[in-house]
């Protein structure tokens, strides 16, 4: 029998599970909408239907005030979709309550990866390798280059900064959702208990991390406090918010940024960033090949990033696979 | 080598010139002998090794790392170096880094054969910021934005000596500068100059603003639009060095060919011409041609006979500092002036002549003169204290220079850019156009130049807010504003330029102010602008 899997069909626009007349993290409302993680690229408002775990569905809900057509998927727990077809939430580590999706039709098993990483985070379970016949994987950091450091010595650079600027503060541009947790939660681990100040656009996603039980210490909004109690202290605001208007009220920040692109150098000048922290939510080039290599999948399909090095590297390893060409995926602040 | 890693990365990230002077300075203090002198001459492009070139680093990837798998990584990085550093496959054992001079003396050592299994050696030592910085240094292309003169400002601050002795002292040092760094750091005997051409810093004038001063004491000269260069002849050789102590003398290689006896003297590089200088000048000392005709000299290494024959250079001296081995920086300007003019007759017409002395018996005098330089294209006079010695930088009350009054045209602001450092959250850079015509009739408004100095605290808040509230379109950090508010700027001339699509060229573009009463159809136009050149 010809493998094609032609159950599941890639559209530019999200990837049709046709049996179930379902789609995976589609950019344009539908019906029925399966959702790997709240990140606002993959998971739109205003489906009829929305299957995603219970951690994403708060996300969504806090974003778009609603939760109409909500519908709970718990890790581990298999659902049956219709047409044969049942779904499975699996961890896949990327943030609080993502998820990758394994579907089984008629004896074939496909995975879709959501966005992943294989490195422990104290905010969400981690990364569950899973046999599949097709493993549909991300690539945002698709590119050799890519090799994240450990997050410790990270977070030690970031407090050493702090440390030798006592009058200053520290500005850390990072992902109001997931990325600023994460910090939060390793600066925490290393032992920096003081407050940390936040702009405005983090307070309700920490808040709700909290409500999951992840820790996240003593907080303050910038808004609240005064220029001198801010020095020599952590400050963490969306990356759009560093050099904007809005950082004139801290006391001489030192520009920082938490984000896998920091591995690069012209990238953290582009963003006059000071003091780049490589830290990602997504697998380093290393994670991707070893993840492939691990679930061992018949075929693997890379939707968006840097299709072609995977692609290459697929062929040099003598793997089946090929490039979806997804849109509406943003990797800009990851 | 890890040190130096770490302040290479420091300084890619700083923007604000004091950090950056404070990081090298660090550097230089806590360094050992002798590291930071080598590091010192990589950071400001003073090595060369010929055995490494970028092919080199992309010949060393192929053997280890898949093509297509590098050339993709190279095009995202944008930096073969740094491209390399990333892919460069982890050493099994721990990181072993070479000191600075030991990564130097490999280096130096390496042939065309044998770079191809050193080089690999010395990257197995290092980790990823460190192979950067090794590959950086090999390849001699750090761009990171060290001139030699914020080298040798670190390179005083360090120490705690003044940059006008780091300058005296390092002109004819090489890497890795131990003498130098004897003298500063160790207080041993400051490194002999003699037989060697040196820098000596140059003696510069303050802006004469509202300073009255008595023409009784002070002679005027004429500010030549040209650049400021110092000749220096010692034991054979004779090097032309511009203001800030680059040797350019590789640029006007016929202007260091034609000092005949030892001296250090100061003047203008002009280009021949009949731009400046007027017709009275003309008679008595030829004339120069627009700072336009010598920039068509500048920057270039390799000088045709063309370029020779088209632009001649010459110098118009205004000072004799050395003569014959004779110092004479300690003796006032008017005798320093007389064993100038003594020395023409040595020179050849062709290639000096004498800044002339402009005759004035007062101040009015002098400014009714000044009023001409508009038409002589000059950039204003130069008032000299008669009994002044020659004294390295700014000394209050010895030199002024009195530029003639700016340019002044209305422009339209037309897009705007956010600073550095300081002003990075405002949008503090600003480019401005004038109308290709009648705006009444559809005229366009065409970009004229681009000015972010001359206002106040004030002013640039109100420009901030201005183009955030009449943003049109947005272009990454760079934002389209309506055509609505105009700007007054000033400039010291103007020129015209095949480069700009308006046709002209500004030099030393400023806001002069913010016309809120001026409606933008009535700004400028281009045809105003044109009018003003003089080239």
């Amino acid at each position: 029998m010809a493998r094609d899997f032609s159950w599941i069909r890639p559209e530019p626009w999200g990837i049709h599970v046709t049996p179930a007349d379902c789609w995976i993290d589609p950019s344009r409302p539908v019906d029925r909408a399966l959702v790997t993680h709240g990140h606002a690229d993959h998971a739109r408002g205003g489906h009829g239907e929305t299957f995603a775990t219970p951690e994403t569905l708060a996300i969504m809900k806090l974003r778009y005030q609603t939760d109409e057509g909500a519908q709970a998927t718990v890790y581990g727990e298999t659902i049956s979709l219709g047409g044969g077809v049942d779904a499975t939430w699996l961890p896949a580590g990327h943030v609080l309550g993502s998820a990758q999706i394994l579907l089984e039709h008629a004896g074939e098993r496909i995975i879709v990866t959501g966005d992943y990483k294989r490195r422990p985070d104290p905010t969400c379970p981690p990364f569950q390798v899973t046999p599949c016949d097709v493993l549909i994987t991300e690539a945002t950091f698709g590119l050799p280059v890519f090799k994240h450091p450990p997050i410790e010595d990270e977070v030690a650079k970031l407090l050493k900064a702090l440390a030798d600027n006592p009058d200053r503060c520290v500005l850390v541009g990072a992902y109001a959702l997931g990325k600023a947790q994460r910090l939060i939660a390793e600066v925490r681990r290393a032992g920096h208990h003081e407050t940390i100040y936040l702009h405005g656009a983090m307070e309700r996603m920490c808040r709700l991390y909290e409500e999951f039980g992840v820790d996240l210490g003593d907080l303050k909004l910038v808004s609240e406090a005064k220029k001198d109690a801010i020095a020599g202290h952590i400050v963490v605001c969306p990356p759009s918010a560093l050099n904007d208007r809005w950082s004139r009220r801290l006391p001489e920040p030192i520009t920082a940024m938490a984000s896998g692109w920091m591995r690069v150098r012209q990238r953290a000048r582009q963003r006059m960033v000071e003091l780049p922290l490589v830290i990602s939510d997504h697998a380093d080039w290393d994670e991707l090949t070893r993840t492939v290599e691990e679930v061992n999948p018949f075929e693997t399909w890379i939707t968006h990033g840097r299709e072609e090095a995977m692609l290459r590297w697929c062929q040099l390893h003598q793997r089946r696979a090929k490039a979806l060409a997804l849109v509406g995926y943003e990797d800009e602040d990851d | 080598m890890e040190h130096f890693a770490a302040l290479l990365d420091a300084l890619v990230y700083t923007r604000s010139r004091n950090a950056k002077l404070k990081l090298l300075a660090d550097y230089l203090r806590e360094t050992p002998d002798p590291d930071r002198g080598w590091a010192l001459a990589a950071l400001t492009d003073g090595l060369d090794f010929p055995a490494v070139k970028s092919s080199t680093i992309r010949n060393l990837l192929s053997e280890r790392v898949d093509p297509v798998l590098y050339a993709l990584s190279r095009d995202f990085v944008g930096d073969s170096a740094e491209t390399a550093s990333l892919l460069w496959p982890e050493p099994e054992t721990a990181p072993d880094p070479p000191t600075v001079t030991e990564a130097v003396d490999a280096l130096a050592h390496m042939t065309r054969a044998s770079v191809m299994s050193e080089l690999p050696k010395l990257l197995d030592r290092l980790d990823s910021d460190g192979r950067y910085a090794l590959l950086k240094m090999a390849t001699g292309a750090m761009r990171i934005g060290i001139s030699s003169r914020l080298a040798k400002t670190a390179f005083a601050q360090a120490f705690g000596v003044t940059v006008e002795e780091v300058e005296e002292h390092w002109h004819g040092q090489t890497p890795p500068y131990q003498p130098l760094f004897g003298w500063a750091a160790h207080g041993e005997e400051a490194p002999s100059s003699e037989g060697i051409p040196l820098f000596r810093p140059f003696m510069l004038a303050h802006p004469l603003d509202e300073t009255i001063v008595d023409m009784a004491d002070y002679a005027a000269e004429w500010k030549w639009d040209g650049i400021r260069v110092q000749l220096v002849r010692a034991g054979d050789e004779t090097r032309v060095y511009s203001r800030s102590g680059d040797d350019i003398s590789g640029t006007f290689p016929e202007v260091a060919a034609s000092l005949p006896f030892p001296a250090v003297l100061d003047g203008e590089l002009l280009v021949r011409g009949s731009h400046q200088g007027g017709p009275e000048n003309d008679k008595t000392q030829g004339g120069a041609a627009s700072f336009n005709a010598l920039q068509q000299r500048l920057g270039r290494k390799v000088v045709s006979k063309k370029m020779l024959a088209d632009y001649p250079a010459f110098v118009r001296l205004y000072d004799a500092l050395i003569v014959d081995g004779e110092d004479l920086r300690e003796l006032p300007w008017e005798q320093r002036r007389q064993r100038l003019e003594a020395l023409m007759p040595r020179l050849d017409p062709g290639d000096f002549d004498l800044s002339q002395v402009i005759e004035a018996k007062t101040l009015d005098d002098l400014a009714k003169i000044r009023e001409r330089t508009r038409d002589d294209a000059i950039e204003g006079v130069m008032l000299k204290r008669r009994d002044s010695p020659y004294i390295a930088g700014r000394r209050t009350g010895l030199w002024y220079k009195w530029k003639r009054d700016p340019l002044l045209v209305d422009c339209v602001i037309m897009y705007a850019q956010r600073g550095n450092g300081r002003r990075s959250s405002f949008y503090s850079d600003y480019t401005f156009g004038c109308w290709d015509g009648d705006p009444d009739q559809g005229a366009e408004l065409l970009p004229v130049g681009k000015a972010y100095s001359g206002i106040t605290d004030e002013e640039l808040k109100f420009l901030d807010k201005y183009v955030r509230q009449h943003t049109l379109n947005r272009f990454g950090p760079v934002r389209e504003t309506e055509r609505t508010l105009v700007l007054e700027i000033a400039f010291d001339s103007i020129h015209a330029s095949k480069r700009h699509k308006s046709g002209v060229a500004m030099r030393f573009p400023r806001i002069n102010r913010i016309r809120t009463d001026k409606p933008a159809h009535e700004a400028d136009r281009i045809e105003t602008l044109k009018g003003l050149i003089r080239d």
